[in-house]
This record gives structure tokens, sequence and C-alpha cells, in this order.
């Protein structure tokens, strides 16, 4: 249990981190602009309250808001993938439901799950927080485009993590 | 009471949603006036394209006042030409200093009354004395020379016209500095001739005439015209060109009058020197 806190906290700054100095200085044809701190909400324990989850994910997106001169703008879109979590879960949980204190990682949720579940956060959470960063439709096709390939960035990373960081499992 | 409590921490999950994706959105626009903006826009298309729409036409009703506003500039710009300014260096010395005077002023104006089908034409413009206009200014637009003040009332001027037999201009040929005279024939207000530039000059099609430094009305190298045609009768000694002359007649509303401040000294100095003789 006390692992599991002080793990999901170290990932929180490490992801935050990681965010801010290295991956929002990375900008491909202005197309490709990869958020992996989502990791740390898709990545939070099944047991945890709502509330917390809520709290959470509001304070890593205020966090790489607040290095990023986009107030509010994370923020927003972390909240709301993270209300959007739990209804996800229960929505793909496997057959036998979720084992107590289980951590969603690849080896443990299996490797089609792990890609379906975080694939969907990721992508409602790009899709979120690319449109109210323009807050207007007029170009929305390229904005879905700039959206996808980010989106598909972010997740090759997210995967890459779970092989680097988790390969031995539990 | 028990009931609203109950009900809230039911839906203490949504409720801390609705709550912390509020206080995300209100950071987002009190943040960052791009979203105000947009808001505001995206809120009001039909009222904002109406807005765009007034806006334009009270543009265009300005425009009038707009383009006095560019001419002063135009001109106050051009007050800060180069060619506007004296070059206050001792001959001897080879390093062009700083030592700038002003010369030259300019004097935005609109033509009010033209003619180009008489001999003798003139025009009138909307500033007089008042602003500082006196006779023998010099008159120019963007094109080139136009004329040179000839009466000044209040707020009045009249223009003796390029097109006029008495007007007689002190040009040069950009090329090689042989200056002539550029005067018109009558005719074409698109044609002028250009005299005494010596035969033994070599003169070609194309040659473009500026005003030279002789004038004490116009700067020097004001554009004039453009070598159309030219012959050297045989026993002259001098040239007969065709000038196409670069300023529209037709077709005049901005000029800028030129004053020149170092006109007096000069005339003068020049008149102390004759009577000397």
């Amino acid at each position: 249990m006390l692992i599991k806190i002080i793990s999901n906290f170290s990932r929180f700054f490490v992801l935050i981190f990681v965010q801010v100095l290295i991956l929002n200085n990375i900008e491909l044809g202005g197309y490709v602009n990869p958020y992996v701190y989502v990791l740390f909400i898709i990545l939070l324990p099944v047991e945890i309250p709502g509330g917390l989850l809520i709290l959470f994910s509001f304070f890593i997106g205020l966090g790489v808001d607040m290095f990023s001169n986009s107030m509010g703008l994370h923020a927003a879109s972390s909240v709301f993938i993270a209300f959007f979590r739990p209804f996800l879960l229960k929505r793909i949980a496997p057959r036998e439901g979720y084992e107590s204190e289980v951590s969603f990682g690849v080896k443990k949720m299996g490797m089609q799950w792990f890609v379906t579940y975080a694939s969907i956060m990721v992508l409602i959470h790009h899709f979120v927080l690319f449109f109210l960063e323009i807050f207007r439709f007029e170009e929305f096709f390229s904005t879905l485009l700039r959206m996808f390939l980010s989106a598909l960035v972010t997740m090759a990373l997210i995967m890459l993590s779970q092989f680097v960081f988790y390969r031995s499992g539990k | 009471m028990r009931n609203l409590i109950i009900f809230l921490w039911k839906h203490l999950f949504f409720i801390l949603f609705l709550l912390f994706e509020g206080l995300s959105v209100f950071l987002i626009f009190e943040n960052s006036n791009f979203h105000r903006a947009n808001m505001i826009n995206s809120a009001n298309s039909v009222s904002g394209s109406i807005l765009q729409t007034m806006l334009g036409a009270r543009e265009y009703i300005h425009l009038r006042e707009t383009n006095d506003a560019l001419a002063i500039e135009n001109a106050e710009l051009r007050s800060k030409l180069a060619s506007s300014f004296y070059v206050d260096s001792a001959g001897k010395s080879t390093i062009n200093d700083s030592l700038h005077i002003q010369k030259y002023i300019f004097i935005a104006a609109k033509v009010i009354n033209n003619s180009t089908n008489k001999r003798n034409n003139y025009l009138t413009i909307d500033k007089g004395s008042l602003h500082g206009l006196a006779p023998e200014m010099g008159v120019v637009n963007s094109d080139g020379v136009v004329g040179i003040v000839k009466d000044v009332s209040d707020h009045y001027a009249t223009v003796i016209s390029l097109l006029h037999k008495d007007s007689k201009i002190s040009v040069k040929l950009k090329k090689n500095d042989y200056f002539g005279s550029l005067v018109w024939d009558g005719g074409s207000p698109s044609e002028g001739s250009l005299q005494y530039i010596p035969k033994h000059v070599i003169l070609s099609k194309g040659d473009t005439i500026v005003t030279s430094s002789f004038s004490r009305i116009f700067p020097e190298g004001i554009l004039c015209g453009v070598v159309t045609e030219f012959e050297l009768n045989p026993g002259d000694n001098f040239y007969t060109a065709k000038i196409k002359l670069s300023v529209d007649f037709s077709n005049l509303t901005q000029i800028y009058l030129v004053d020149n401040l170092m006109k007096k000294e000069q005339i003068k100095l020049e008149e102390a020197t004759e009577n000397a003789n």
C-alpha cells in the first residue's frame, strides 16, 4: 500500500518534469506534441476514491499548466478524463472484474486490454485539450489531424515506458 | 437537509468533477485574453458580423480624413529624406559628418482646380498663406514636378502648371548631369521638350530627366520625365528633345509644396555679388 502511494507520487513528479522539460519542447512540424503525463491518470490504482482521482488529475494538469503558460487547459482535460475513467473501466472490465490492488500495467492486464484502455484515455484527453486550445471549429480537420498524430506519439511513448520501466511485471 | 447531504455524498464524484472542470475552465478564460476574445466572438457571431460591416462603412466614410493624415505624414517623411537636407560640412572635408541642416520642407495639399487643355494652365490648391505657402514655392507630387506657386491667398494658392508657356524648369540628365531646361510647347499634356542640351552630349531614348541642383525651388533629383525622341538639326548647337512627362496632369489630386528654407539667403548672396559688379 505504502509502496503504491510512493510510486504514484514519484510518478506524478517525474511525469510533470518529463513533460515540461522534454516533451513540451518537441514540436515536429507544428503537428506533433505528445502529452505523456496522462500516463499518471491512466496508471492510478483502480480502488482510488473518485474524489482523489479528480483531485490528483486536477493537480497534475495544473502542474503542467504552470510550466506551459496555459493556465487551466491541461487541468480541464485531465479532470475530464479522470471523470470519464471509472465509466471506461467499468465498460472494459475483464469478466471476473478487477483484482483489488491491481496495477494497470501491460504485464498484469495484458497487451490488448492496456492498449485499448490507454488509447481511449489518450484520445479523449487530446481531443479535449486540442479543441479547448484552439476553441473554434473552423480548423476542425487540421486540429483533428494534429490531435491524432500527437495521440499516436503519446501512445508510442507510453508503450515504450511500459516496456522499459515495468519489464519485471509485478 | 439530511437528504441533501446524502444526495451530495452520493454524487460526490460528479460534483467534484463539475467543480474542478469549472475551476479549470475559469482559469483558462481568466488567464487568456485570446480565449476571452474568442468566447465573445463565437458567442456573438451574428452581432460580430454586423459590427464588422458597420466598421467597414465607418472606415469608408472616414477615408478622407485618413487620406489627409497619410498625406501629412508623407510630407513629414519627405522632409526627412536625405535630399531635403543641406550638407553643412566644409568643402574640403571628405568626412560626411552628421551635420545636416534642414533645407527643404514639404507641405501636403490637394488640387481643387486644374486644367490641361489651354496653352497656359493653372492649378488651384487648398492651402494658402495660413499654412505657410508663399509665391515661388515648388509643387511636386509622388511622380515628379508639377509646377510653381504663383499667387497665395489665406486659404488657397494658384500654381503655374508645368503646362504653361512661362514655366521653365532647370533639369539635368540623370546619367551624366548635363543640364538643360524643361519647357512645354503646348499640345499634349504628357509631352514636354528639353532644351539646351549641348550637341556633344550622347543622348539616347529613355534617358531620365531630373531637376538640377541649380534650381532654387526644387530639391535636386526630382523626376521630370523620360526622353522619347530627339534630333540635332544641322547648324544647331543644342538638341531638341521630346520628353514624356512623369506626372499625369489630367489626374492630379495629392501634391506637395516644397519650401526652400535657404532660398532667401541664396538670393541675397547672389544679388550682392551681381550688384558688386
